[in-house]
C-alpha cells in the first residue's frame, strides 16, 4: 500500500508509433476509437440525410402523379451513368484500403487516385446535369419556367427543391470526399501506412462509401418513380 | 504499474507540481489548447458570457411586463427579445452547459482516462460554438430575430423581415459543436475507460453523459437539415415547407420538434447525473437502485425521441397521432420519476451535508418535479388545449430548464469548483446565493403557472390589466433571481485569488476525479489507474480512513 | 452491457484482409443491381414498382455496408451504431407518417 506520488516527472522516453497519439496506450485503442467516431459521425449523416428524405417521402405519399411527372424531366442516363461511376469508385476505395492493409504504398496511392478519378467524374456529369436543368426551367424560385403540365406545376417545383437540395448536399459531400481522398493520396505517398496503422484509409473509405449509398438511394427516387401521370 | 486503490486517498503532493493551469502560459497555449481541462475552462467563460447576454434579455422582457400597457419596448423588438431570449438560453448556454464544462472536465477524470478520444475535435467543437456565438452577436447588434426561437414557418420562411438566414446559420453551426462533443464523449467511454472500470462501476455522472451524448449525436442533426431547408427557402424564395407550392408548414414543425424534444432532455439529463453525485457525495452513500438509474439515463434518451408532437397538437396535426404523442409523452414521465425516488431514497437516513451543492440539488430535486409534473399535465390533450401557449406553458420549461438544469448546474460548479481551480469558495457567501436564487426563482415563476392558467398568452409585450398582479410579483422575483447569479459570479471570481486552498479531496468524496490533485496535472493520472472498488463505495472508503457513518 | 475490450485493449489493430474475389463480386452484384432497377422502373407494376425499388436500393446498400465498409467482420459495438441509426430514422419516418396518414381532411 503505497502512497501515489503525483509529480510532472519528464515521461521516459520510448520508442513508440510516430503516428500513435499520446492520449491512446495503443495503435489498436486508437484504430478503434477512430474507426468508432466514424461510424458515429456516418450515424449523424444518415439522421442529416434522412430528415430530408423524410420530408420527401411525406411529399410523395401526398402528390404521387406530379412526383412521378416531375422524375420524367429528369435525365435517367445522366443518373444512372452517375450511379455506375460512383460504384466503381466505391469498388476501388475498398481496394484502396485493402492495399494500404497489405502495405503496397503504390498501389494505395493508385486506388485512391481512381477513386478520385471516378469521383470527379461523377461531379463532372452532374454539373453537366445541373446546366442542363436550370436552362430547362427547372431550378426552384424566380427561375423556374417549367410550365408543361400547369395543373401540377407547382408541386414539380416542390420535388424540384428536393432534387436540387438533396443531390446539392450530396455532391458538396462529394467534393469534401475528394478533398479528403487528395489528403489522403499526400499521405499515403510519404509512406504514412501500413498494417499496423493504415485506420486513415478505413475511415476515408467509410466515409466515401457512405456517400455512395446515399447516391443509391437517390437514385431511384429522384429519377426512376413508376407512376400515373399526364404527358 | 502501480495502481491507484481506494485505499490510498492520501498521497503526496510535491511542492512546485505543475498542474493544468500552470502548466504553460500564454494566449495561445489556451487558445490552441488540446486538453479538455482547458477547453472546459474555455467553455466556461465563453457560456458564462452567453448566460448574461440571454439574462439581458429577459430582464428587458420583465421590466416590460411590469405594467399591462406595451410602454417600455415596441411590439416588434418585444419580439426579438423573446426570440433572442431563447436562443441565445438554449442553444448558447443550456445545451452547451454542463457537458462541455463539467462533462469535458470530469469525463476522462472520472474513468482514468489521460483526454478525450478526439481532443483536436473537442477544440475545434469549442471554435465552432465560438463562431457561431460571433455570429449570434453581430446578428443582434444589426437587428436581431423576430421569429420565435421555435423558426415556425411560413413566417420565418417568407414574411420577416429580420436576420432569419443569419440565425439560423449560427445555430446550424453551434449544433455542430453539440453534435462532436456528444461524439467524443460516447468514443471515449466506449473505448478510454481505465482498467477495472466496467461500465456498472462507472459514476452516474458518465451514464448521464452518455445518455446525452446519445441524444446529441442522432437528434441534433436533423435539426440541422431542418435549420438547412430553412435557410434555402430564404435564399431561393420557395421551398418545402411552402403552401403555394403544395408544402406543409406543420412538416417543419415535425422536423423541427424532432430535435428540439430530445435537445430539452441534452439539457436535463446532465443535471440528473450532478444530482446523482452530489446526493451520494453529501449523504455519504452509494445511490439507491444505482442501476435503475443508470438505465433510466438510457430509457429518457431513447423515449425522448418517441414524444416530439406534443409541442404540436393544436398546430393541425390528426387528432389519432395527437393520441398517440400524449401517450407516449405520459411513458417518458416514468424514469424521471424513477430517479427521484432513487434520490430521495439515498437521502433517507443518509448523512446528509447542507451545504451549498446540497442545498442546490434539493432544490434541483423539489423543482424539476413540479415541472416535470406540470409537463404532465400539458401531455394531456383536453387541458393543453386550454393552457398551450400561455404562460402556464412558460412556468412549466423554466421549473425544468432553470429551477432543474440551471440549479444542478449551479451545484455541479460549486461541487467541482475545487477540483478544477484548487480553491473553494466562501461557503456562506454561496449559501446566501442558493437561497436567494431557489426564492427569487419561485417568486418569479409561480405566478407564471397561475397566469398561464387565467389565459395570459405567451409572447405579448402587453396583457389585460387584471394579471398586473401577478406580472410585478414575476418582476420582482426575477431581481431576487438576477442577484442570486450575481453573487457566484463575484465570490467565484474571488475564491481564485483569496478562497482557501482545496486539497485533492475536501469532500471525502470517492470517485476517480478525487484521487489526483486539486488542479489536476495535464495528464490527470501519471499512471494509469486500476479500478478495483464500485461506484459510491462509501463504506470501503470510510472504513480505510477509519471513520464511521452514523446510520 | 459487457464489452470485450473492457481490460485489455488490442496492442495493434486487428486485421482483416477482404479476399479481392469478395469485393469484385459485391462490385457486380451493385452492378446488377442498378441495371435491374432502372428495367423494372420501365415496367408498370402497379403498387409495387415503389416497394421494389426500396428493395433492390436496401440490398445494395446493405452489401456496400457489409463488405465495402467492412461491417460483416466490425465489433458488436458498430453493429449496434449502424442499426441504431436507422432505427432512430425509422422512429422519425413512423411518427411523422402516423400524423399525415391520420389526416381525414387531406385527401390525397
Amino acid at each position: 500500500m503505497s502512497d501515489i506520488a503525483i509529480t510532472d516527472a519528464a515521461p521516459e522516453p520510448h520508442a513508440h508509433h510516430p503516428f500513435l497519439q499520446h492520449h491512446f496506450e495503443d495503435l489498436g485503442q486508437q484504430h478503434e476509437a477512430s474507426t468508432l467516431g466514424m461510424w458515429m459521425f456516418l450515424s449523424t449523416e444518415i439522421l442529416f440525410f434522412g430528415g430530408v428524405l423524410c420530408a420527401y417521402w411525406v411529399y410523395r405519399i401526398m402528390y404521387p402523379e406530379a412526383w412521378a411527372l416531375a422524375a420524367e424531366q429528369q435525365n435517367k442516363l445522366y443518373g444512372g451513368l452517375n450511379t455506375i461511376v460512383l460504384i466503381i469508385s466505391s469498388l476501388t476505395m475498398a481496394l484502396a484500403v485493402r492495399n494500404a492493409q497489405l502495405g503496397k504504398r503504390k498501389a494505395t496511392v493508385g486506388m485512391l487516385f481512381a477513386t478520385l478519378l471516378f469521383g470527379s467524374t461523377f461531379l463532372a456529369i452532374k454539373s453537366i446535369e445541373y446546366w442542363q436543368h436550370f436552362h430547362e426551367g427547372l431550378f426552384p424560385g424566380i427561375h423556374f419556367t417549367w410550365n408543361e403540365v400547369p395543373a401540377l406545376a407547382p408541386k414539380v417545383q416542390l420535388f424540384m427543391t428536393f432534387y436540387w437540395s438533396m443531390t446539392g448536399l450530396h455532391a458538396l459531400h462529394m467534393v469534401i470526399g475528394a478533398g479528403l481522398l487528395i489528403w489522403m493520396m499526400m499521405r499515403s505517398w510519404r509512406g504514412d501506412f501500413g498494417p499496423e496503422y493504415y485506420g486513415p484509409v478505413e475511415i476515408m473509405g467509410l466515409y466515401w462509401h457512405f456517400v455512395d449509398i446515399v447516391w443509391i438511394f437517390l437514385f431511384p427516387f429522384l429519377y426512376l418513380i413508376h407512376g400515373v401521370h399526364h404527358g | 504499474m502501480s495502481s491507484v486503490t481506494l485505499h490510498d486517498v492520501r498521497f503526496v503532493e510535491p511542492e512546485g507540481t505543475r498542474n493544468y493551469i500552470t502548466h504553460d502560459y500564454g494566449a495561445l497555449s489556451w487558445l490552441l489548447t488540446k486538453d479538455h481541462k482547458r477547453i472546459a475552462i474555455l467553455y466556461l467563460f465563453s457560456i458564462t458570457a452567453l448566460f448574461i447576454l440571454g439574462g439581458f434579455f429577459a430582464v428587458a422582457m420583465r421590466i416590460e411586463l411590469l405594467t399591462p400597457e406595451g410602454d417600455l419596448l415596441t411590439s416588434d423588438t418585444y419580439n426579438k427579445f423573446f426570440t433572442l431570449h431563447g436562443i441565445v438560453m438554449i442553444f448558447f448556454f443550456l445545451i452547451p452547459s454542463i457537458p462541455a464544462v463539467l462533462g469535458n472536465f470530469l469525463l476522462p477524470l472520472m474513468i482514468g482516462a489521460k483526454d478525450l478520444a478526439f481532443p483536436k475535435i473537442n477544440l475545434l467543437s469549442w471554435y465552432l460554438y465560438m463562431i457561431a456565438a460571433v455570429m449570434g452577436l453581430y446578428i443582434i447588434i444589426t437587428g436581431g430575430v423576430d421569429t420565435g426561437w421555435t423558426f415556425y414557418t411560413p413566417f420565418s420562411t417568407q414574411y420577416s423581415n429580420t436576420h432569419v438566414f443569419g440565425v439560423t446559420f449560427a445555430a446550424f453551426i453551434v449544433g455542430f459543436s453539440s453534435i462532436l462533443t456528444g461524439l467524443n464523449f460516447l468514443v471515449t467511454i466506449h473505448r478510454m475507460r481505465a482498467p477495472g472500470m466496467t461500465w456498472f462501476r462507472l459514476p452516474l455522472f458518465v451514464w448521464a453523459m452518455y445518455a446525452t451524448s446519445i441524444v446529441q449525436l442522432l437528434a441534433t442533426p436533423v435539426l440541422a437539415i431542418t435549420l438547412a431547408m430553412l435557410m434555402f427557402e430564404r435564399v431561393v424564395h420557395v421551398g418545402i415547407f411552402d403552401p403555394a407550392i403544395g408544402g406543409d408548414p406543420l412538416l417543419f414543425q415535425h422536423m423541427f420538434w424532432f430535435y428540439s424534444h430530445p435537445a430539452v432532455y441534452i439539457m436535463i439529463l446532465p443535471a440528473m447525473g450532478v444530482a446523482s453525485e452530489v446526493v451520494a457525495a453529501f449523504t455519504r452513500k452509494k445511490i439507491f437502485g444505482y442501476s435503475f438509474v443508470a438505465y433510466s439515463s438510457l430509457a429518457i434518451a431513447f423515449l425522448g425521441f418517441l414524444v416530439w408532437a406534443h409541442h404540436m397538437f393544436v398546430s393541425g396535426i390528426s387528432v389519432y397521432s395527437a393520441m398517440i404523442f400524449s401517450f407516449l409523452s405520459y411513458f417518458v414521465a416514468v424514469p424521471s420519476a424513477i430517479k427521484v425516488f432513487n434520490w430521495t431514497a439515498t437521502l433517507y437516513r443518509g448523512s446528509v451535508a447542507l451545504l451549498t451543492p446540497m442545498l442546490y440539488i434539493l432544490g434541483f430535486i423539489g423543482l424539476f418535479t413540479i415541472g416535470g409534473v406540470t409537463g404532465l399535465f400539458l401531455a394531456a390533450i383536453g387541458l393543453d388545449v386550454h393552457v398551450t401557449d400561455t404562460y402556464f406553458v412558460v412556468a412549466h420549461f423554466h421549473y425544468v430548464m432553470v429551477g432543474g438544469a440551471v440549479m444542478a448546474y449551479m451545484a455541479g460548479l460549486h461541487y467541482w469548483w475545487p477540483k478544477i481551480t484548487g480553491r473553494m469558495y466562501p461557503e456562506w457567501w454561496a449559501r446566501l446565493a442558493a437561497l436567494l436564487i431557489f426564492a427569487g426563482f419561485n417568486l418569479t415563476f409561480f405566478p407564471q403557472f397561475v397566469l398561464g392558467y387565467l389565459g395570459m398568452p405567451r409572447r405579448y409585450h402587453a396583457y389585460a390589466p387584471e394579471f398586473q398582479v401577478l406580472n410585478v410579483m414575476s418582476t420582482a422575483g426575477a431581481s431576487v433571481l438576477a442577484a442570486g447569479y450575481v453573487l457566484p459570479l463575484i465570490y467565484l471570481l474571488w475564491s481564485l485569488w483569496y478562497g482557501r486552498p482545496a486539497g485533492p479531496n475536501p469532500w471525502g468524496a470517492v470517485g476517480l476525479e478525487w484521487a489526483t490533485s486539486s488542479p489536476p496535472p495535464m495528464e490527470n493520472f501519471h499512471e494509469t489507474p486500476v479500478v478495483t472498488w464500485d461506484a459510491y463505495d462509501y463504506p470501503a472508503m470510510m472504513k480505510a480512513m477509519g471513520e464511521t457513518q452514523n446510520v | 452491457m459487457a464489452d470485450e475490450h473492457d481490460y485489455a485493449p488490442a496492442h495493434a489493430p486487428h486485421i482483416h484482409v477482404t479476399p479481392m474475389w469478395i469485393y469484385i463480386a459485391v462490385f457486380l452484384a451493385l452492378a446488377v443491381g442498378t441495371l435491374l432497377t432502372w428495367w423494372v422502373s420501365t415496367i408498370d407494376l402497379g403498387w409495387m414498382n415503389t416497394p421494389i425499388a426500396l428493395l433492390i436500393a436496401t440490398i445494395k446498400a446493405v452489401l456496400v455496408i457489409l463488405f465495402f465498409m467492412h461491417v460483416i467482420h466490425s465489433t458488436r459495438l458498430t453493429w449496434v451504431v449502424v442499426i441504431a441509426s436507422f432505427l432512430w430514422l425509422g422512429v422519425l419516418f413512423v411518427l411523422t407518417f402516423a400524423d399525415y396518414l391520420t389526416r381525414l381532411w387531406q385527401i390525397y
